[in-house]
């Protein structure tokens, strides 16, 4: 089911600006891999352009190739639809559907596909995608509550849920702790342990410790200068760009002596 | 360092001061002035229309009671309101759909420009083109309806060569409650949150189903209460119906006929009130005292709707 990544020279433009510049790198199946870099590096745009979501953006254009288990996702003939349905994404600020019960928020990506699923198959469908999100245990009995009546951690497990529900290939999340506690940190780090097993995950965040803790390869974005695109300064397994970076804004931006 | 005393000001002397009394005074004012305007009109209204309760016969138009004659048109008011929002609801909600997401941004305010022109037509001219243009053009559609549907009472006929029926009024009715509609429904849709559009199209939804699944939900009590706002407009709407419509005193489902079919309270008042004396405009009066009160009705759920959807 999990399937790796594989992007050259990639270019990310809004409209004229170019937000990001040639980013090359390949991102493992079964993997972890995180994004870190100061604010307005560009990383959270690069994420988008994995599952196509900053076409939602009207203007935005790549040019480079993507390639996923082998298949171009920019192809023409490639609707961003359908790169969406493999490619999930959790966001950084819980975003369950807020009409919708617990339950039906699960399945609102499943009832998209349009197919009629009986009763059975749904309930099992939610308790398992539930279960994989670590939240199974804390909602069951009151699956028909709203999504949003859930505290802010027990939301995005909810969204992971959904997302997961559809059965991705992968898991793009852009920092999706930078709303949470720490508790519901550390709950989410560990639902993101687990699901490695089974996806290929990306995830954007602005805490290193997290980025340490969590992910197995670690990719420093930054920007030349104020005004020039972001790029990709290193690309490397997550202990060595925490113990012996190859390139010494890496080691300044991690030791906190900048961004 | 040393500390000094802050300088004591005279707050009475102040400007900023006088121009917040002056500011306070003339708001609230205004705001006094209106309720006065509307409890004046509730006043006007049933001290001089109340009366009428008692009338028959000839103060009547010649019906055994104030209810006689008041029903027919306010079934008639209603009716033509009803098919102006069947029609224009939909149309609205799609035109509004296509200037929040569907269209290029430049395109989209060129629409929403010339959607919101359409409200400042007079009503005249609305009426004007009703029976000049779109009654006549209309002609050939209600024949074919009276042809092959006339086993509905909606169709019966005959359809009159003028092509002014009630249809034709809904029709002309709808055009006027579009601005309202579409420019509440475009607000409201242009507010779902882009976190809520985002999780629809990151689950793999197309732009149809985005809206289906974050737009909708979240703009339903706005969409419900454009209606209403729409519908209010329709009730009261006098000139266009009363150049459109023939004015009759009947109860009818009859879409497509002249003499047989239904007239608005509006309409009847505008066409009547120059030939009225005495308990005659007494019996007028009251049926615009039922009309405000179903006008005003109609608003106040409106915006109750509305004012509930954006609390929770």
């Amino acid at each position: 089911m999990a399937k790796s990544i594989d992007v050259s020279d990639l270019d990310i433009y809004y409209g004229d600006f170019l937000a990001v510049e040639g980013v090359t790198m390949t991102i493992k199946a079964r993997s972890v891999t995180a994004f870190i870099g100061p604010s307005g590096c560009g990383k959270s745009t690069f994420l988008r352009s994995l599952n196509r979501m900053h076409e939602a953006i009207p203007g935005a254009r790549v040019e480079g190739k993507v390639m996923v288990d082998g298949q171009s996702l920019y192809e023409p003939s490639i609707d961003p639809v359908a790169v969406r349905r493999q490619i999930g994404m959790v966001f950084q600020r819980p975003n369950p559907f807020p009409t919708m019960s617990i339950y039906e928020n699960v399945l609102a990506g499943k009832r998209l596909n349009a197919k009629r699923m009986s009763r059975s198959d749904a309930d099992d469908l939610v308790e398992r995608s539930l279960r994989g999100a670590n939240l199974w245990t804390e909602v069951k009995d009151r699956l028909s509550r709203p999504g949003m009546s859930l505290s802010g951690g027990q939301q995005q497990r909810l969204c992971i849920a959904r997302a997961i529900a559809v059965e991705p290939q992968v898991l793009l999340m852009d920092e999706p702790c930078s709303a949470l506690d720490p508790i519901s940190t550390a709950a989410i780090e560990d639902l993101i342990h687990e699901l490695k097993a089974d996806y290929t995950i990306v995830i954007v965040t602005h805490n290193m410790q997290q980025a340490a803790r969590v992910s197995d390869d670690t990719g420093f974005f930054n920007l030349k200068a104020a005004g020039e695109p972001g790029h990709l300064v290193e690309f490397n397994p997550t202990t060595k760009m925490f113990t012996n970076p190859d390139d010494e804004s890496t080691e300044a931006y991690i030791s906190g002596r900048f961004g | 360092m040393s500390v000094t005393q802050p300088p004591v000001v005279d707050r009475e002397e102040s400007t900023g001061r006088f121009g917040d009394l002056v500011f306070a005074g003339i708001s609230r004012g205004s705001a006094i002035l209106i309720m006065l305007a509307l409890a004046g009109v509730a006043v006007f209204l049933l001290q001089q229309g109340l009366p009428a309760l008692g009338h028959h016969g000839d103060s009547t138009y010649g019906k055994d009671s104030i209810w006689g004659f008041v029903w027919p048109l306010l079934f008639g008011t209603l009716l033509a309101s009803v098919i102006a929002m069947l029609v224009a609801a939909p149309l609205a909600i799609g035109v509004a759909l296509i200037i929040s997401h569907y269209a290029p941004r430049p395109i989209a305010k060129v629409m929403g420009w010339l959607i919101d022109l359409l409200a400042a037509i007079p009503s005249v001219v609305y009426g004007l083109w009703g029976i000049q243009f779109l009654a006549l053009n209309m002609v050939p559609v209600y024949q074919w309806l009276e042809d092959h549907a006339g086993w509905i009472p909606f169709f019966e006929g005959p359809v009159p060569n003028s092509g002014r029926t009630m249809f034709t009024a809904g029709l002309v009715l709808a055009v006027m409650a579009l601005p309202i509609i579409t420019a509440i429904c475009r607000e409201v849709f242009a507010q779902t949150p882009k976190m809520h559009q985002e999780a629809a199209l990151a689950l793999g939804a197309t732009r149809w189903e985005m809206i289906r699944l974050a737009v909708f939900p979240y703009a339903r009590s706005g969409m419900v209460s454009a209606v209403l706002l729409g519908l209010g407009r329709a009730l009261g709407e006098t000139m266009a119906v009363a150049m459109v419509l023939a004015p009759t005193l009947l109860v009818s489902f009859n879409l497509i006929t002249a003499e047989k079919g239904s007239s608005t309270i509006a309409a009847n008042i505008a066409l009547n009130f120059g030939n009225a004396s005495g308990s005659k405009i007494e019996t007028l009066i009251f049926s615009g005292l039922v009309l405000f009160v179903i006008t005003f009705a109609v608003n106040f759920l409106g915006r109750a709707i509305a004012a509930r959807g954006r609390k929770g």
